[in-house]
């Protein structure tokens, strides 16, 4: 067989794998969907009227209206938050001897990362579409334009394969599953100092600034643009570019991380 | 120029071997040699650096001066051919908790890229090998040590390694298990399997390896078989044991090389298992008409050697 053979076939028993601890350990993969989904919950009907009033559209604004914008917010968060999932079941391998044992085999090495990588990002998208179904149950509406909607979801497809290469790093940089499961509370904060939740214009200056320049607003901008059928402009090439340059650096940073030696 | 394809007849040679992470020296040059076929134990207490020496045979890390080849391959420059004629069980049961025992062992056959039919046949044999049929289908999280240790050193052997590292295989296991994965490392020497085994129990070294290596504080202190270590301690001794005090100090008079011990009533006096010596001692008895109630022969056992050599006793016996 040549290298490209045991390429493909080392990632797919890699990727057979994870999907297997997803499916075994539904405890992992069921908080990543509840949690979005209260906070959706939370946000449209305990703080949407007074929030949705806020935004000052053309009907006026309202729980109606805010459903709309936070939906963008909640995705992202659903995405930040399965980071966990990733990144636990990373440092897992670590941690235990089994990474050691895959690396005294000749087989193909990124085999052990794309396993995780594809089995997350198929983890993620689940959880994406089922916090994407309830919110249209509570009344969201995008627009009907299938164009639109395959764009939408390539920028989150994009986003999903960046943070998990980003979680994947936080998973190899922790030395316990207890680090593994909190650094990635930080991508989760994300999408509230931007604007998932709330214009940045109504931030004072200074915070305004950065919420709008960080990577998650021009993502959620894109999608809600998108979604809502307004004109999008280059803000989504500036979040395909984002994605871009994270899946590069954490993917070279995870690389370099997998290849050090660990200590005796 | 012709290729042969025999096995090299040293499964492993290290010469010279040292790693160290900042200013703690881990080993400190250490060279070794396993003929094929063979099971060599290298036996040191924690710290001595023999998780190190697996790491460095295995590919895992690389030493910081030295050189070593496993199946005749360098370690260094040639790391997918060793890890293709290698297999490892590591100290701690590397298993996948959550997946079963058959699954558990199938993955490695994949990733042996064994065809799906020889994969199958493989994880059977394995499992009824290694006496886990019962226990194939619960998942590995659901075993006791014993059996979790055994399905780690199967999976260790799906790729039918021609050298097979057993880092501290027995480590934490109650004494029927040790049994049972003595039995089956025997079985496995049998088969023509070279084993590089590292432990800290003396007992296991005796009992498994055809030649020790004494490893600490990251150097081989000594190395042989086990009669030839065992040799290094100069003769054993004789302990008689008497009834009453007054026969004690009788003998005490008679053997005055013996040490005497007046709480337990006991005389060790120096001297081995053969037949003239014995026969002096109990001639020596009689002239004095002195009754000794027991006698018990010491021959040295590897203890002893480390004791020895090391000044300081084994995990084991501490």
């Amino acid at each position: 067989m040549t290298t490209m053979t045991y390429a493909l076939s080392d990632s797919a028993t890699m990727l057979r794998r994870s999907l297997r601890h997803i499916r075994r350990y539904p405890s992992m993969t069921v908080p990543l969907i509840v949690a979005p989904v209260v906070f959706l919950l939370l946000f449209v009907y305990v703080f949407g009227g007074t929030l949705g009033a806020g935004l000052g559209g053309p009907a006026g604004g309202g729980r109606r209206e805010y459903v709309d914008y936070v939906t963008p917010g909640i995705l992202l968060l659903t995405v930040a938050g399965a980071a966990t999932a990733t990144a636990v079941s990373i440092a897992t391998d670590m941690t235990t001897g089994i990474v050691a044992r895959f690396r005294t085999m000749a087989i193909f090495r990124p085999a052990l990362l794309t396993g995780h990588v594809i089995g997350s990002v198929l983890q993620t998208l689940l959880g994406v579409v089922a916090v994407l179904a309830v919110a249209v149950v509570i009344g969201f509406r995008p627009v009907e334009s299938p164009v639109r909607w395959l764009a939408a979801a390539g920028i989150l497809l994009l986003l999903i394969v960046a943070i998990t290469w980003v979680a994947v790093v936080m998973g190899l940089v922790s030395d316990s599953v207890e680090t593994a499961s909190n650094l990635p509370m930080l991508l989760m904060i994300l999408p509230f100092f931007g604007s998932g939740f709330v214009p940045t214009s109504s931030m004072p200056a200074w915070l305004g600034w950065t919420a709008a320049h960080q990577p998650f607003t021009p993502v959620m901008e894109s999608l809600r643009a998108l979604l809502m059928g307004t004109a999008v402009g280059d803000r989504a090439w500036l979040a395909v570019g984002w994605c871009a340059l994270i899946t590069g650096v954490s993917f070279l940073g995870a690389k370099k991380l997998m290849n050090r030696e660990g200590p005796a | 120029m012709t290729l042969s394809l025999q096995e090299p007849a040293t499964a492993v040679v290290a010469t010279g071997l040292r790693k160290a992470y900042g200013d703690h020296v881990v080993l400190d040059g250490i060279d070794l040699r396993v003929p094929a076929g063979t099971v060599l134990a290298l036996l040191g207490p924690n710290g001595a650096g023999k998780t190190t020496t697996v790491r460095i045979l295995t590919t895992l890390i690389t030493a910081d001066g030295g050189v070593a080849s496993v199946a005749g391959h360098d370690v260094r420059r040639d790391g997918d051919a060793v890890r293709a004629a290698i297999g490892l069980t590591g100290q701690f049961a590397a298993v996948d908790e959550l997946l079963t025992g058959a699954e558990n062992l199938a993955m490695m056959a994949a990733l042996h890229h064994l065809g799906r039919a020889e994969r199958q046949r493989r994880t059977d044999e394995l499992l009824s090998q290694f006496d886990l049929v019962g226990a194939a289908r619960r998942p590995a999280a659901t075993y006791s040590g014993g059996m979790r240790r055994r399905l780690d050193i199967a999976m260790g052997l799906v790729g039918r390694p021609r050298v097979l590292f057993l880092d501290e295989p027995t480590t934490g296991l109650d004494p029927r298990s040790r049994r049972d994965v003595w039995r089956l490392i025997r079985e496995l020497v049998a088969g023509g399997t070279t084993v590089f085994l590292t432990t800290q129990y003396l007992e296991e070294a005796d009992r498994l390896a055809d030649r020790i290596a004494l490893l600490d504080h990251g150097r081989i202190v000594a190395e042989g078989t086990p009669a030839e270590l065992k040799r290094l301690i100069p003769g054993g001794h004789l302990r008689l044991r008497f009834t009453d005090p007054s026969q004690l100090t009788a003998a005490a008079r008679i053997f005055e090389n013996g040490t005497r011990d007046d709480e337990e009533l006991t005389l060790r006096v120096p001297g081995d298992s053969a037949l003239t010596s014995l026969r002096g001692l109990l001639d020596k008895l009689d002239e004095a008409s002195i009754d000794a109630a027991e006698l018990a022969i010491h021959t040295p056992d590897l203890d002893d050697v480390f004791l020895a050599l090391t000044g300081q006793p084994t995990e084991a016996t501490r």
